[in-house]
């Protein structure tokens, strides 16, 4: 279906890209939003309670990220579209309920302005080390999708893209940006409505005598009842059969959870997005995501200029990672080079991947500002002499 | 034997709350003598007295014995995680304004882990009806001192006696800016239920603290009673006082219990507030979120 013109802000503007992802969310159809105030996120929601009330949305602040995170799932299960927003401390506090959110498969996004960590950090600084807990940082096993803009522009354009696949996987999305891009003000442009494609609720056409929320209907993924439509459901974070109902035993568990790993993995090639360039005949490819990716441009630049053959892969879609494209490129790369603003989080799935078959440089630091592109120049250099 | 010796001549009628009830899913998981399953009939009681359109219904719950209550009526409902039923029910509640959204949970899910959101939902005064069972200890993880646990009274944590003062629910809520509050006992069935029963018809945040055994834990723990015996101490130590001071209505070991209604007024709600603020500063600008939900078919 297409976007409800009333959200959507046509033309050509000059936005950040908080400003710019709360626009994304609004032509994407969100209407309810919960959230506290966290820096450097806290623009989004900004714009959002400015919009609002002119398109029949609800915005709400709430007392704190656990409540913000509960409220969205709670909104979420009525079929209004609903988003939260925040950086690391709250990102930590929401864990909770983004397990419940994956566990009753509930469409949601969760927007991370990623700031140095841990704990308080550097507030208003660059980071990108929450990428970890995107994927895995509530407890037990689930999987989710994560999404990594570069500009503002993408800001836009990916949290209508981050909604969409929310509403086909029926999984939280996390809208992973950082400080730069969130801050970063440059030209976007909304399109007409009637160019943006959103995808609306999978909603049951069974009756309700029939219905049963969990039971598949040649899909993977659930159909949706809201509450209030008469279907008189029950779901639970617990453990549930087909009927939402809490069943304790192992038989169970393996039939409830592995579905939700299955529907997220078994669709990693549907979920692939990445950006490839020169990668066919390159010799060193660098992997990169977010703001780090545009300043592994000028280090690209100027490895090709020293006579390195220097391809790239940005991630867009970064969880589930891209398996197949970077299994097929370790099989015939001398190396890659991984720059991010952490330790190392993304390096050791590329690793992983490319399972000793080559080499895997992690450039990184703790964030606070972005790479030098000297030190990504300095390790495509060394893995392209380690090659020679 | 002839089959026609024993069968009963008498059909077994219907009980009256079946219908508001999953019968798949009895027997429920309360222990023999504990009073969660006497609210549950009561709500359902209240929920049919009243007529509500129960497809507009959702219960929401948190975690624990209580928090179990979700699970049993045949409502949309919600069995959450630990302490969040009450923003869970707010997104409920701001996302599809037309439902009657409920939350029943217990004492150490709605004022122990959850207490914050408990205090600021009254405090917005959100259209939510909040019936808290309350039975002095955290029953499902074994008997642990709670935020209710009355001075001096033994749970299995607090072994040689509770020294840290509990909540006064009432007050609690009351002073938070609840525009309903009301406490009974599990046995006060005719009372409590009527009480649900008015607290649906009025709006904002409706409070009913409901007080009940929990004769494997908290009863066996201070030799109170099991079974019916457990019941009936809370019932005789009930006073009913309607319109007292919430102040006055706080919980000490074996004491009195004040029940009654202590507060019912009118006050606008969240919902009520934002409408007419925005109607006022933004004029015929303000969309507000429709009834049924947001931007929901295109």
């Amino acid at each position: 279906m297409k976007a409800d013109p009333a959200g959507v802000l046509t033309g050509a503007h000059y936005l950040d890209g908080d400003f710019a992802c709360g626009e994304g969310a609004m032509a994407a159809g969100c209407r309810f939003v919960a959230g506290y105030p966290i820096t450097p996120s806290t623009e989004v929601v900004e714009r959002i309670s400015r919009r609002f009330p002119t398109m029949g949305g609800t915005f709400i602040q709430m007392e704190d990220e656990l409540a913000s995170m509960a409220a969205v799932v709670g909104g979420s299960w009525t079929g209004t579209k609903s988003m939260t927003v925040t950086s690391g401390p709250g990102f930590s506090l929401m864990m909770e309920n983004i397990g419940l959110a994956a566990m009753m498969e509930t469409p949601c996004v969760v927007v991370n302005v990623q700031r140095g960590g841990p704990s308080t950090g550097l507030p208003t600084m660059v980071g990108q080390a929450d990428m970890m807990q995107a994927r895995w940082g509530s407890h037990g096993d689930y999987e989710v999708i994560a999404l990594s803009p570069q500009s503002p522009q993408e800001a836009f354009d990916l949290t209508v893209e981050a909604f969409n696949l929310s509403e086909i996987y029926r999984v939280p999305v996390m809208f992973m940006m950082d400080e730069c891009v969130g801050h970063m003000t440059e030209r976007v442009v909304i399109p007409e409505a009637d160019e943006i494609e959103v995808v609306p609720r999978r909603l049951t056409e069974q009756s309700k005598e029939e219905f049963l929320p969990y039971r598949l209907n040649g899909h993977l993924v659930p159909e949706f009842a809201r509450a209030g439509d008469g279907y008189r459901f029950h779901t639970t974070g617990l453990t549930h059969d087909e009927r939402g109902y809490p069943l304790m035993s192992a038989d169970c568990q393996e039939a409830c959870v592995h579905r939700l790993v299955d529907k997220i993995r078994g669709a990693g090639d549907d979920l692939t997005h990445i950006e490839e360039d020169g990668t066919d005949d390159a010799e060193v490819v660098v992997i990169s995501y977010g703001i780090t990716a545009r300043v592994a441009r000028m280090a690209i630049t100027m490895a090709r200029e020293r006579g390195v053959p220097t391809g790239s892969v940005r991630l867009i879609v970064v969880w589930p990672f891209p398996e197949r494209v970077i299994t097929e490129l370790a099989g015939r790369v001398a190396g890659f080079v991984v720059p991010e603003l952490n330790y190392g989080q993304i390096s050791l799935e590329v690793e992983r991947l490319a399972a000793g078959r080559c080499p895997v440089w992690h450039v990184g630091h703790g964030g606070g500002t972005v790479h030098d592109p000297e030190a990504i120049l300095e390790k495509i250099l060394e893995a392209a002499k380690v090659a020679a | 034997m002839n089959p026609d010796l024993v069968r009963d001549p008498l059909p077994i009628p219907e009980h009256p709350v079946t219908p508001y009830l999953r019968m798949e899913r009895i027997p429920h998981v309360w222990c023999p003598g504990c009073g969660i399953g006497t609210v549950v009939k009561c709500f359902a009681s209240a929920l049919e007295r009243t007529g509500v359109d129960l497809e507009k219904v959702s219960v929401v719950s948190g975690i624990g014995c209580s928090g179990r209550t979700a699970g049993y009526l045949r409502l949309d409902g919600f069995h959450t995680t630990h302490g969040r039923a009450i923003p869970f029910a707010t997104g409920l509640k701001l996302g599809r304004p037309e439902l009657l959204v409920s939350v029943v949970s217990g004492d150490g899910d709605l004022v122990g882990i959850g207490g914050n959101h408990f205090i600021h939902a009254a405090r917005r005064n959100l259209d939510l009806l909040v019936i808290l069972i309350n039975n002095f200890i955290y029953g499902m993880t074994g008997g642990q001192n709670a935020p209710t646990t009355p001075l001096m009274a033994r749970s299995s944590t607090m072994p040689f006696g509770n020294f840290e003062p509990p909540f006064n629910l009432p007050h609690l809520a009351a002073s938070s800016g609840a525009p309903y509050v009301a406490r009974w006992t599990c046995l006060h069935i005719r009372r409590l239920t009527w009480a649900i029963e008015e607290a649906i018809q009025r709006k904002g945040f409706r409070f009913i603290e409901v007080i009940a055994p929990c004769p494997t834990l908290y009863s066996r723990l201070n030799k109170l009673g099991t079974g019916l015996s457990g019941m009936r101490f809370y019932h005789d130590k009930a006073e009913i006082r309607h319109g007292a001071d919430t102040r006055e209505v706080a919980i000490g070991f074996q004491e009195p219990i004040i029940c009654g209604k202590f507060v019912d007024e009118e006050r606008p709600t969240f919902n009520e507030l934002m409408d007419s603020h925005y109607g006022k500063v933004l004029g015929e600008k303000y969309v507000p979120m429709p009834a049924e939900g947001g931007y929901l078919h295109g």
